[in-house]
C-alpha cells in the first residue's frame, strides 16, 4: 500500500500496539472511533505535569501554580488553531463532545428556543447530539425534526434537507460524520443554508476533527463540539468552540468558582471567556496531554491523516467486497470522498456481538451494538446491532488483513457460505 | 490466566450447534407461566414458556432471536430443566449456566448467557404470584 511506510514508524510512538491481549495474540486495535491510543509524547506529557509543575491554575501567584496556568491556556491555544478559532478565549473545555453540546443546549438553546419552535438534526446522530435536544423539546414544548438519509443510506437526503429548513429551525446541530456509517457531511453547504432561514448551527465534530482539516471560518459554524480522546488525547477532555459574540451572550452554564467575577450573598457576575464556562477546577492534567496530542497530530498533518483513513478503508472495503454474505454499511468504494475510517458490517447469519466475540479471540478489537446510534441502527437500518472496525494513524494494512481473517473466521465458526 | 482462554473456547461445537439447530424452539399454547425478556445490549429478545404440574416443569420452550451464546444459552437450558423441580431450578444461578456451557464467557457476555435463566425465574415468579402450584 502507498503511503504506510511513512506511518510503519508512528506505531512505534505507540506503547499499547506492542503488547499482547486475548489468547496472547497482539493487540489490533480497530474500535479509534470509540476512543483513540495514545503515543508516548502525551502520555509522558501528562506524567510530566504532575512531577514538574501540578497545581491548580488561576489561583494561586507562586511559580507552578502560574506554570499550570499556562500550561492549560496553551493547550487551548493549540485547540484554536488547529479549527482555526478567531481567538483561543473561544475555546471552552468540558469533559468531552456530549457535555459541549449540553452546554450549548441548557444555555444557549435554552434562552433561544421556546414552544412551538423547530430543532433540526438528522437521522445518523449520535445520542450525543440527539438526546440533549429530546431533552429541550420535552422541556420546551418545542419541535425536533430531522434530516432523512438518502435511499442509499450514504448520506443525508438533499430533498429532506430543504423541506425541513423551510420550517425556518432555530438551530440546526448535525454531524460532521456519522460514527455508525462513516458518511461525511457537507457541513458547510448545511451552514449556508441553515444560515439563510436564520438557524444558528452546531456542529458535531466528535468523528470529522481527529480525522481531518476542520476549519470553523470555513465552515460558518457557530459552535463545534468534538473530545480529546479520539484524537491520541486523554479522556475527561471535551472542546466547545463557539464565535465569540454567542459565548458572550450565553447566559453561563455550571456555576461556582472560577465562572465568576464577583458573588454577593444575593447576586453574582460572571468573568470573561472562556472561564465562564468553566466552573471548578479543570481536568488540568487531561489538557495538558491534550496540548501534547495536538503537537503530535499538526507534525504529521490533519490532511495526511485524511489520506491514510481513506487508503485503509478502501482496503478493507475492497477486503469485504471479496467475501459472500458480508456487508458494509455506509458509502463505498465509489464514494471514497465522502467516507471516514469508519466501516460498519454485517455477516450473514452471524449476530454482531457473536462477531466481535470472535474477533477478540483473535486480538482484534473491534466494537458491536448500537453505537449510541439507536434511531439509526434499529429504526432505519432494522438491524439489532451492527460490528464496526474504526481506523486511525496508528493501523496498517496488516491490522486490515487481521480483521478481514477474522470475518473467515467467523464464517467458520457458523459453517456460513 | 483462564480468562483469556475463553473467547476461542465459547464457540465450541456444541454451542454452536444448539444456535443453528435450537432444541425446544417455538411456543406452549396455554402454557402455564411465559415470561419475555429483552437486552438492549444484544438486542437479543426471547419468550420463555414453562409447563408446571406437581411442583415440576415438565415442558419448556423459547421463541425469538438473538445471538449464539444467548440463543444455544437457551437451548440448552430449556433441555436442562425439564422434570427438575421449580425449587431446583430458582436456586440456579450463573455458575450453573457456566457449568452447562462448560466455558465461562466472561463477564460481558455472561448476561446474553443467563438471559433464558434470568427469563425463567421472571415466569416462575409470575407463576407463584398467580397462585400457581396452590392447587
Amino acid at each position: 500500500m502507498k503511503g504506510t511506510v511513512d506511518f510503519d514508524s508512528i506505531r512505534e510512538d505507540f506503547p499499547i500496539l506492542g503488547t499482547k491481549t486475548t489468547n496472547d495474540r497482539p493487540l489490533v486495535y480497530l474500535d479509534s472511533a470509540a476512543t483513540s491510543q495514545k503515543p508516548r509524547k502525551v502520555i509522558n506529557a501528562v506524567s510530566r505535569f504532575y512531577r514538574t509543575c501540578n497545581a491548580n491554575p488561576h489561583r494561586g501567584s507562586y511559580k507552578i501554580s502560574e506554570a499550570a496556568t499556562e500550561a492549560y491556556e496553551k493547550s487551548k491555544k493549540k485547540a484554536a488553531r488547529l479549527i482555526n478559532a478567531g481567538a483561543w478565549e473561544e475555546i471552552v473545555y468540558t469533559r468531552n463532545t456530549t457535555e459541549s453540546i449540553n452546554l450549548v443546549a441548557q444555555t444557549w438553546a435554552d434562552e433561544n428556543i421556546g414552544k412551538g419552535d423547530h430543532i433540526l438534526i438528522s437521522e445518523m446522530e449520535h445520542h450525543s447530539n440527539l438526546v440533549p435536544w429530546l431533552m429541550l423539546a420535552h422541556r420546551k414544548g418545542a419541535v425536533l425534526d430531522y434530516i432523512r438519509l438518502n435511499g442509499s443510506r450514504t448520506g443525508l437526503d438533499e430533498g429532506s434537507m430543504e423541506e425541513q429548513m423551510a420550517k425556518s429551525p432555530k438551530l440546526v446541530s448535525i454531524t460532521q460524520c456519522s460514527n455508525v456509517l462513516g458518511a461525511i457531511v457537507d457541513v458547510k453547504k448545511v451552514a449556508r443554508r441553515a444560515h439563510e432561514r436564520g438557524a444558528k448551527v452546531l456542529v458535531d465534530g466528535a468523528q470529522s476533527v481527529p480525522h481531518m482539516s476542520v476549519d470553523v471560518r470555513e465552515i460558518g459554524a457557530d459552535f463545534l463540539a468534538f473530545s480529546a480522546h479520539k484524537m491520541l488525547g486523554p479522556s475527561g477532555v471535551g472542546v466547545l468552540w463557539g464565535r465569540r459574540e454567542l459565548l458572550e451572550q450565553m447566559p453561563p452554564f455550571l456555576g461556582g468558582g472560577q465562572m465568576i467575577r464577583s458573588v454577593e450573598f444575593q447576586d453574582f457576575t460572571t468573568t470573561e471567556l472562556p472561564w465562564k464556562f468553566e466552573a471548578g477546577t479543570a481536568n488540568i492534567e487531561g489538557a495538558v496531554g491534550f496540548g501534547a496530542a495536538l503537537d503530535y497530530l499538526r507534525k504529521i498533518g490533519m490532511d495526511r491523516i485524511r489520506e491514510h483513513d481513506v487508503m485503509l478503508t478502501k482496503y478493507a472495503l475492497e477486503g469485504m467486497s471479496r467475501l459472500k454474505g458480508v456487508e458494509a454499511f455506509g458509502p463505498g468504494l465509489d464514494r471514497l470522498d465522502s467516507k471516514a475510517g469508519v466501516v460498519s458490517f454485517e455477516i450473514a447469519g452471524a449476530h454482531p456481538h457473536d462477531v466481535a466475540t470472535i474477533f477478540d479471540g483473535e486480538g482484534v478489537a473491534i466494537r458491536a451494538g448500537h453505537h449510541c446510534a439507536m434511531p439509526l441502527v434499529v429504526q432505519i437500518l432494522g438491524k439489532p446491532a451492527l460490528a464496526r472496525m474504526s481506523f486511525y494513524l496508528y493501523n496498517n494494512a496488516q491490522d486490515v488483513d487481521a480483521g478481514i481473517a477474522a470475518i473467515e473466521k467467523v464464517k467458520r465458526t457458523f459453517k456460513l457460505k | 490466566m483462564r480468562a483469556l482462554q475463553v473467547a476461542m473456547d465459547i464457540y465450541a461445537e456444541e454451542i454452536v450447534a444448539h444456535y443453528e439447530h435450537p432444541h425446544n424452539k417455538g411456543r406452549i399454547d396455554g402454557a402455564s407461566a411465559s415470561f419475555h425478556e429483552f437486552s438492549p445490549y444484544c438486542g437479543d429478545d426471547l419468550t420463555l414458556y414453562l409447563d408446571i404440574s406437581d411442583g415440576k416443569v415438565t415442558d419448556a420452550k423459547f421463541d425469538g432471536s438473538g445471538c449464539a451464546i444467548s440463543v444455544g444459552s437457551a437451548s440448552m437450558l430449556t433441555d436442562l430443566i425439564k422434570g427438575k423441580s421449580v425449587s431446583e431450578i430458582v436456586r440456579m444461578g450463573p455458575a450453573q449456566v457456566i457449568e452447562m456451557l462448560g466455558v465461562d464467557p466472561g463477564p460481558v457476555r455472561l448476561k446474553c448467557a443467563t438471559l433464558s435463566l434470568k427469563a425463567v425465574h421472571e415466569a416462575i415468579k409470575q407463576y407463584v404470584k398467580n397462585g400457581g402450584g396452590k392447587t
